[in-house]
């Protein structure tokens, strides 16, 4: 059916079949997020959120609030660095697709299993923060440019117990390998990272999973975009398809860093028990990941903001020695148990 | 084979075309935050190119830590420094014929170690590279690798008392 002379040709195809398919999860987990969250916000202060549009619970307002966004007017301040104000949103978009390519969805199904998989997320994540600092500069607003700044300074801090906790699996695979990652975790959830070697590994998925909050600019971990204080953050002069293209990259961090916690923690697309492996890889790992978005939505609605200071303390004197102390712990165990 | 080839060349020419032209805005640029944003492009070429060279851990640490940590904090000086479009910021080029003789010399000098030079090429190594390089680093090379970090850490301990000398007064 495929004539031989395209075989060469196959993996190509086969590529670029899968990132238009990824492209198009992440267009649609957006659309599916906005919705769920407004939702999940209007349930817990005892609202019904969007009711109308679409028929069943207002499914479709996300879809027309898309739609929108599409057809509005591009505006770009009288007084913004034109060149840099239009290039910002897309840094920040290829920053957060390219972490797409290393997220194991199945067995197969994964863009590239990069034997420095795990590292390379961490690595194309820092192009969000420039992309940030760029749109915040060049919106020659003070809101804009106090967002960016509060980002920048918090993502690069929080980097930090973000990669030292995602070591602990790392050393408890002996790879950086998504897919040898998760494959090390096979066999009902007693075998995922989390409940193993615990406490250090449960600790180290607590640390990731808050600190990735402050990666992804979450509450209570918001004051880059502080509604009540900043107007919007550094994204306030943004309109149009550039406010989506943001929008998307935000919600695309979510799910990235949701993803990476059910890989490295949760056992990425294994089956809770042995037994339940009918249910295909991909829906267990989408399950894992909309659950942990899902607690991101619920810490939003429920915990008030920190202060900057405050956020800093948590950051280097809460996070950090408590990463670190646990680190070389599951190093000495490590080596104790072998 | 003939279409993936040229493909694998053309990216290989993009990324070389990025870095070059990119690096060429960071130098001539006449504004210094544009200069700044450039160097995303170069670090992110440099990349690219370690890529094709096998080098997957390097390419991975050259984004983290030239994007993630130096950038970063290049940016941050560009926007701490005050009235950054007014000021009148030596970008120009001054005493033009004088700074030919370095540059020629340094020109003729890497043009000449670029042909003399015995260029050693080895096969890509199929393994993994990250292993090998957490194993040198923690048994051969474990000195000059403590003696870095102790240096950044000096230099750390440098800028911090360095940018806050008024602390030390108030408490006398």
């Amino acid at each position: 059916m495929i004539p031989t002379s395209l075989t060469p040709y196959l993996p190509l195809l086969i590529s670029v079949i899968y990132t238009a398919g990824v492209v198009g999860f992440v267009f649609l987990f957006v659309l599916f997020a906005n919705w769920w969250e407004r939702k999940v916000s209007a349930h817990m202060q005892d609202r019904l959120g969007p009711m109308e549009t679409g028929g069943w619970h207002g499914w479709a307002q996300a879809l027309a609030d898309a739609i929108k966004l599409l057809l509005k007017e591009d505006i770009i301040p009288a007084a913004a660095d034109r060149k840099l104000f239009k290039l910002a949103p897309y840094v920040v978009f290829t920053g957060s697709l390219a972490g797409f390519a290393v997220i194991p969805f199945g067995a197969g199904l994964i863009g590239t299993d990069l034997n420095i998989g795990l590292f390379y997320v961490v690595a194309v994540s820092s192009m969000v923060v420039i992309g940030i600092l760029m749109a915040g500069w060049a919106s020659n607003n003070k809101w804009a440019l106090y967002g960016a700044m509060r980002s920048a300074a918090q993502m690069v801090s929080y980097e930090i117990p973000v990669a030292l906790s995602l070591l602990i699996p790392v050393i408890m695979t002996g790879s950086l390998s998504m897919q040898e990652i998760v494959a090390a975790q096979e066999g009902g959830f007693w075998h995922w990272f989390v409940f193993r070697s615990a406490p250090f590994s449960l600790i180290a998925f607590v640390i990731y999973f808050w600190a990735s909050l402050a990666e992804v600019n979450r509450t209570p971990f918001d004051i880059p975009e502080a509604d009540s204080e900043l107007v919007a953050g550094y994204f306030t002069e943004y309109s149009g398809m550039r406010f989506a293209m943001f929008f998307l990259a935000e919600y695309g961090n979510m799910f990235i860093v949701s993803a990476i916690a059910a890989t490295v923690f949760l056992g990425g697309w294994q089956p809770l028990l042995p037994a339940l492996d009918f249910i295909p890889g991909p829906i267990w790992f989408v399950g894992k990941a909309m659950f942990l978005v899902f607690i991101q939505m619920w810490l939003r609605w429920t915990l008030p903001r920190l202060r900057v200071d405050q956020l800093m303390h948590v950051c280097w004197k809460i996070f950090m020695p408590f990463a670190f102390a646990n680190l070389m712990l599951v190093g000495l165990w490590q080596v104790l148990v072998q | 084979m003939d279409l993936l080839h040229l493909l694998n060349q053309g990216l290989f020419w993009f990324f070389v075309v990025m870095t070059v032209v990119s690096a060429i805005v960071v130098v001539f640029s006449q504004r210094v935050i544009y200069s700044a944003f450039a160097l995303l492009f170069t670090f992110f070429g440099v990349a690219a190119l370690y890529l094709f060279l096998a080098a997957d851990f390097l390419a991975a640490s050259q984004v983290l830590i030239y994007v993630g940590g130096i950038l970063t904090l290049i940016i941050f000086g560009v926007f701490l420094t005050a009235k950054i479009y007014t000021m009148d910021i030596p970008q120009q080029t001054h005493q033009r014929y004088l700074a030919l003789l370095p540059v020629v010399a340094m020109l003729g000098l890497l043009t000449y170690g670029l042909f003399t030079a015995d260029w050693k090429t080895v096969t890509p190594a199929a393994e993994p590279t990250t292993k090998d390089l957490g194993q040198l680093l923690l048994t051969t090379y474990l000195v000059p690798f403590e003696v870095a970090s102790v240096l950044l850490l000096a230099a750390l301990i440098g800028a911090v008392r360095l940018a806050r000398p008024m602390q030390e007064e108030d408490r006398d």
